[in-house]
C-alpha cells in the first residue's frame, strides 16, 4: 500500500513536470516572428547592393572566364573574404589556368572534404594589401616579395611582356571596389 | 498519513489545473510580466524593426533615429548643436548651418519632429524640427539623414508651438512661447502688457524641393503660445494653437499666468490669410534672420540673411483668428485623425476638454462671441465645446490617436497613459509610465492615418529605472503595445538627451529611399578632388590649401612639406571610395577642429594653424579597413622665415 502510493507520488510529480514542460514546449514551438532562434548565419556576400561600385566576387562572377574560380570560391565557402572591406588584391586564374592542372584535380578539390585544401589554395591567391600593377611593378624593382593570405611569399618580377607573379604572367588588371583583381594564366599551388 | 496524502493529492491536481497553460487566457492582463513582452519587442540578429521612430533629443539639440520595437538606436542627427563625431559646425561646410541673426550659435534645445505629409498621410520625404531657444526651424532629409535647411525665425522668441506640418507640407507652423516687444526695442518689461506682441509663422515649403520660406506671419496678443496642431480632414485649412499666460503676466508667471479661469485655443485660418497675403493687407517689416541651406552637390551649406518679413494683424483681417475659452493654462492642442475633435489638455485642469470643429464653424456662423480680445472674437464656450474626459488624471499634457476611435493622452503628474473613447469621452484603460511623461507617440498618430500598434512614451524623470550613472542619469522612453483593448507595456529604453516628442512611420515607407553613397561624378564641392592624379598643394600668401584624396589604405598626398609656422592649411579631403560603408575620417595632430568623417563621395574641409615647428602626424580615425591602422601622413613644418618650397608626394614620388 505504501509502496503504491509511493508509486502514484511519484506518476503524480512526473505528470506535473510534463504538464510544465509541455507547456512550455507549446510556447517555445509557437511559430511567429519573433521567436528567439538566431537565423541561419548570413556573411557579408549575401548583402544586395547594386550601387556601390562592383567589388572583387561580382567582378568575378560578371566574367565568363572565372567560373571555376567562383566554383571554388563557392565550395571552399571563402565568399565572405573575398567581399571584405580589405584592401586585397587578388590574383584570379582563368579557367583555362584551371584547365592546366592535372586531370580530375579540380574536380577533386570541389569535393566538400577537401574544403579546407581547397580554401588553402585560394588564399595563395589574395594578397592583403592595395598592389595596382604600378605598385607591383615598383614592388619588383625593390626586390620586394608579396605577402600572401596563406602565408607563403611570392615572387614579383618585372620582365619584358610585363608582370610576373609566383612565375606566371598577369594578363590584365582590374580595379574593384574592395581592391585589385589580376588576371593570371596559372594557378598558384602554394608550396608545400 | 491518509489525510496527509489526501491533502497532497488535492494540492497537486489544484497546481495542475492552474499551471496547466494559464498563459493562454492571462496573456492581456499581465502587463510587462508576461514573459512573452520580451519576444514582442525582439528583433532577430541582422532582422530589421517595424518602424522608425525620430525621437528629439530636446536639450542636445539633435535628433535620434530609434527602431520599433526594438528600442535601438541607428543614428544621431545633429540638428542645431555642433557634432564633434561628425564635424557638424566644425568643418568649413557645415559652419553655415548654424548661423543665425546672433552670430554662430552651436546649441539648441530641439523638441517637436513631424513628419511631411501629402493629403495627410506621411509621405517620408522630410523631417522637420523646432529650435526652441535662438528661433529655428530645421528641415531633415530622409534620404540622407542629414540637416538640410534651417530657417531663423523672426519676432519669435522660444520657438515652442513648432514644427507641425499642414496636410499636405503646404506649411511649417512656428508659433512663439514668449511675447516680446515687435520689432525688437528698449523699453521697461513691466510694460508688457498690451505692448508685447506673439507671431506665428507659417513657413512654406516648396512641394518638390522641400525649400522654406516664411511666407508670413500673424501678430497675435502678448500670450504665451504653448503647442499647436492644423487641422485634418474637414478642418484642413485651420491650425489650431494652445495659449497661456492670456494674464499677460511677465514675472512669477506659476501663479500669475494661472488665474484666469479659461485662456484660450486660436482657431487660424490659413486659407484666410492667404487671401488677405493676395489682397495686400500684409505689412511688410524690416528683419534680419538667417536662412542656411546644405547643398548635396557641393555637399557645403550657405547661409544669408533675409531682411525682411510679412505680417498679418488680426485685428485688421475678420475671419482670420478665433479664439476659443479652454480651461487652465492648456499645454497640448491636438486634433484627431477626422479633423472634428480639437482636444485641449489643461495642465491644471480636472478634465479634458474637447472642442469639435464643426461646433466653431457654426458658432462663427452664428456670432456666438464673448466679446473679443485686441479685436479677436471669442467664441461662447459652451457653443464650441462637444466633450469632456471627466477625472481621467492629474496634469494632462498630450494626445494622440490610434485610428480606431481612441485618444490617448499623457499625464504628467499622475504618471499615466489613459486610453479614451471618442465621441463617449469614457475611458478604456490606463498604464503607470515611469516616471513623468511629456509627450507620446503613436507612429503616425497626429495624421490622418496613424498605425495603431505602438505606442512610446516619453518620460522626464527615471530615477531608478536603470543601472545609476551619478547624478545625472538617461531620460526614460517607454514602448507600450496599443493593438489590444488594454495597453501592455513592453520595453524602457535609454533615449539621447531629453526625449522631448517623436514622430514616426512604418519602415517600409523609408527603407529604400536611404541614400548609400554620394557619386563622385555629382561632387561639385569646390575643392573636390576626384583622382589621386589631381591632389595638390596650392599655397595663396599665409593661406595652404591641400587637395587631398583617401582610398583603402591611404591618403594622397601623405607626405607634405614646406608649411610654415603662422600659416593657415585647409585640409580638402575628398573619399575616392564608391561603396556603401566605407567612409574615412582624418584627424591632425593639435588642430582645433574635430576629425572629419567623409562618405564615400564625399569633400570636407577642416583649417589646421600649426604653431610649432616639427613633422606632425595625422591619420585615419574611421576603421576603414585591414589597414585602416597604415593609413597615416606627416606634414613638415618649418619655421615662418624657412625656404623649403612647397611638395606633396605619394611613396616617395610625385602624383601629378
Amino acid at each position: 500500500m505504501y509502496l503504491a502510493m509511493k508509486k502514484l507520488i511519484l506518476l503524480m510529480n512526473v505528470l506535473m513536470i510534463t504538464a510544465v514542460l509541455s507547456c512550455n514546449n507549446t510556447k517555445q514551438a509557437e511559430p511567429g516572428n519573433n521567436s528567439p532562434e538566431i537565423t541561419e548565419h548570413k556573411g557579408q556576400a549575401s548583402v544586395e547592393d547594386t550601387e556601390s561600385a562592383a567589388n572583387a566576387l561580382t567582378v568575378a562572377k560578371s566574367l565568363p572566364d572565372f567560373t571555376t574560380l567562383v566554383a571554388a570560391i563557392e565550395a571552399a565557402g571563402v565568399e565572405d573574404a573575398v567581399v571584405n572591406a580589405g584592401p586585397l588584391t587578388v590574383f584570379a586564374p582563368t579557367n583555362a589556368a584551371f584547365n592546366k592542372l592535372p586531370k580530375g584535380t579540380v574536380d577533386d578539390l570541389l569535393k566538400s572534404e577537401n574544403k579546407s585544401k581547397l580554401a588553402y589554395i585560394l588564399t595563395n591567391h589574395v594578397a592583403p594589401a592595395n598592389y595596382p600593377d604600378v605598385q607591383l611593378i615598383k614592388e619588383a624593382e625593390k626586390g620586394r616579395k608579396l605577402y600572401m593570405a596563406s602565408g607563403q611569399y611570392l615572387d614579383v618580377k618585372k620582365t619584358d611582356e610585363g608582370i610576373s607573379v609566383g612565375g606566371t604572367k598577369i594578363l590584365k588588371t582590374v580595379k574593384v571596389s574592395n581592391g585589385w583583381i589580376h588576371v593570371i594564366e596559372d594557378v598558384l599551388v602554394p608550396v608545400e | 498519513m491518509k489525510t496527509n496524502i489526501n491533502i497532497y493529492f488535492a494540492t497537486m491536481i489544484i497546481i495542475l489545473i492552474f499551471v496547466g497553460c494559464s498563459k493562454k487566457n492571462g496573456g492581456n492582463n499581465a502587463g510587462a510580466l508576461t514573459g512573452d513582452a520580451a519576444e514582442r519587442v525582439y528583433v532577430k540578429p541582422g532582422e530589421h524593426d517595424e518602424f522608425y521612430a525620430f525621437i528629439s533629443g530636446g536639450f542636445s539639440g539633435q535628433l535620434a533615429v530609434y527602431g520599433l520595437p526594438s528600442g535601438r538606436l541607428f543614428k544621431v542627427i545633429p540638428v542645431f548643436s555642433v557634432d564633434g563625431e561628425k564635424a557638424y559646425g566644425f568643418n568649413e561646410e557645415t559652419k553655415p548651418m548654424l548661423q543665425t541673426s546672433h552670430g554662430f550659435v552651436p546649441w539648441d534645445d530641439a523638441h517637436h519632429p513631424d513628419l511631411s505629409q501629402t493629403k495627410g498621410e506621411i509621405d517620408g520625404r522630410w523631417c522637420f524640427i523646432n529650435g526652441n531657444n535662438t528661433p529655428r526651424i530645421a528641415r531633415i532629409s530622409l534620404e540622407t539623414y542629414e540637416t538640410e535647411e534651417i530657417i531663423e525665425i523672426p519676432n519669435s522668441a522660444g520657438n515652442h508651438s513648432s514644427s507641425f506640418v499642414t496636410e499636405n507640407t503646404e506649411y511649417v507652423v512656428a508659433g512663439t512661447r514668449f511675447s516680446v516687444p515687435i520689432p525688437q526695442k528698449d523699453m521697461p518689461i513691466k510694460d508688457y502688457k498690451s505692448n508685447f506682441k506673439g507671431a506665428i509663422s507659417f513657413i512654406k515649403v516648396d512641394p518638390q524641393k522641400g525649400d522654406m520660406n516664411i511666407e508670413f506671419q500673424v501678430l497675435m496678443p502678448g500670450f504665451n503660445y504653448d503647442l499647436a496642431h492644423p487641422g485634418r480632414g474637414k478642418s484642413h485649412g485651420w491650425v489650431f494653437f494652445t495659449t497661456y499666460n492670456t494674464e499677460e503676466a511677465n514675472s512669477l508667471l506659476e501663479v500669475n499666468s494661472s488665474q484666469n479661469d479659461k485662456d484660450f485655443i486660436a482657431a487660424i485660418n490659413w486659407q484666410k490669410a492667404e487671401e488677405y497675403i493676395k489682397e495686400g493687407k500684409f505689412k511688410t517689416m524690416p528683419a534680419n534672420y538667417a536662412h542656411n541651406v546644405y547643398d548635396d552637390a557641393t555637399h557645403t551649406a550657405t547661409s544669408k540673411m533675409k531682411k525682411e518679413v510679412r505680417v498679418l494683424d488680426p485685428a485688421d483681417c475678420p475671419g482670420l483668428v478665433y479664439f476659443m475659452p479652454t480651461p487652465k493654462s492648456p499645454h497640448g492642442c491636438d486634433v484627431d485623425p477626422s479633423g472634428e475633435y480639437i482636444v485641449g489638455s489643461g495642465k491644471l485642469a480636472a478634465s479634458l476638454t474637447v472642442h469639435s470643429f464643426t461646433n466653431m464653424k457654426k458658432a462663427i456662423d452664428e456670432k456666438a462671441f464673448d466679446g473679443d480680445a485686441y479685436g479677436i472674437p471669442i467664441l461662447k464656450y459652451e457653443k464650441t465645446i462637444v466633450g469632456e474626459v471627466k477625472q481621467p488624471g492629474l496634469g494632462p499634457l498630450h494626445t494622440e490617436f490610434d485610428g480606431k476611435g481612441n485618444a490617448y493622452t499623457t499625464f504628467f503628474i499622475s504618471s499615466e497613459v489613459v486610453k479614451w473613447k471618442l465621441g463617449t469621452w469614457e475611458v478604456i484603460d490606463r498604464k503607470p509610465t515611469y516616471y513623468s511623461v511629456g509627450h507620446l507617440m503613436i507612429p503616425g498618430g497626429n495624421s490622418q492615418k496613424p498605425f495603431g500598434k505602438y505606442l512610446v512614451a516619453m518620460n522626464k524623470i527615471t530615477k531608478d529605472r536603470y543601472l545609476p550613472t551619478g547624478p545625472e542619469v538617461t531620460q526614460s522612453a517607454q514602448l507600450y503595445d496599443i493593438s489590444g483593448e488594454k495597453m501592455e507595456l513592453l520595453l524602457d529604453f535609454p533615449t539621447v538627451g531629453e526625449p522631448h516628442y517623436a514622430a514616426g512611420c512604418p519602415a517600409s515607407l523609408l527603407e529604400a529611399r536611404s541614400k548609400k553613397f554620394y557619386k563622385l561624378e555629382e561632387n561639385k564641392h569646390v575643392y573636390a578632388t576626384k583622382a589621386e592624379k589631381d591632389a595638390k598643394v596650392v599655397r595663396k600668401g599665409k593661406e595652404v590649401h591641400i587637395y587631398m584624396t583617401m582610398i583603402r589604405s591611404h591618403f594622397a598626398p601623405d607626405n607634405i612639406e614646406g608649411i610654415k609656422v603662422g600659416d593657415k592649411v585647409f585640409f580638402h579631403v575628398t573619399n575616392l571610395e564608391q561603396d556603401y560603408d566605407v567612409p574615412h575620417g582624418i584627424a591632425m595632430i593639435g588642430a582645433n577642429t574635430s576629425e572629419l568623417l567623409i562618405m564615400p563621395g564625399q569633400t570636407e574641409t577642416f583649417v589646421w594653424e600649426p604653431k610649432q615647428v616639427g613633422v606632425w602626424p595625422f591619420y585615419c580615425t574611421d576603421f576603414c579597413s585591414a589597414l585602416h591602422q597604415e593609413m597615416q601622413g606627416y606634414v613638415r613644418v618649418s619655421p615662418g622665415n624657412s625656404n623649403i618650397e612647397l611638395s606633396w608626394t605619394l611613396d616617395g614620388e610625385s602624383l601629378n
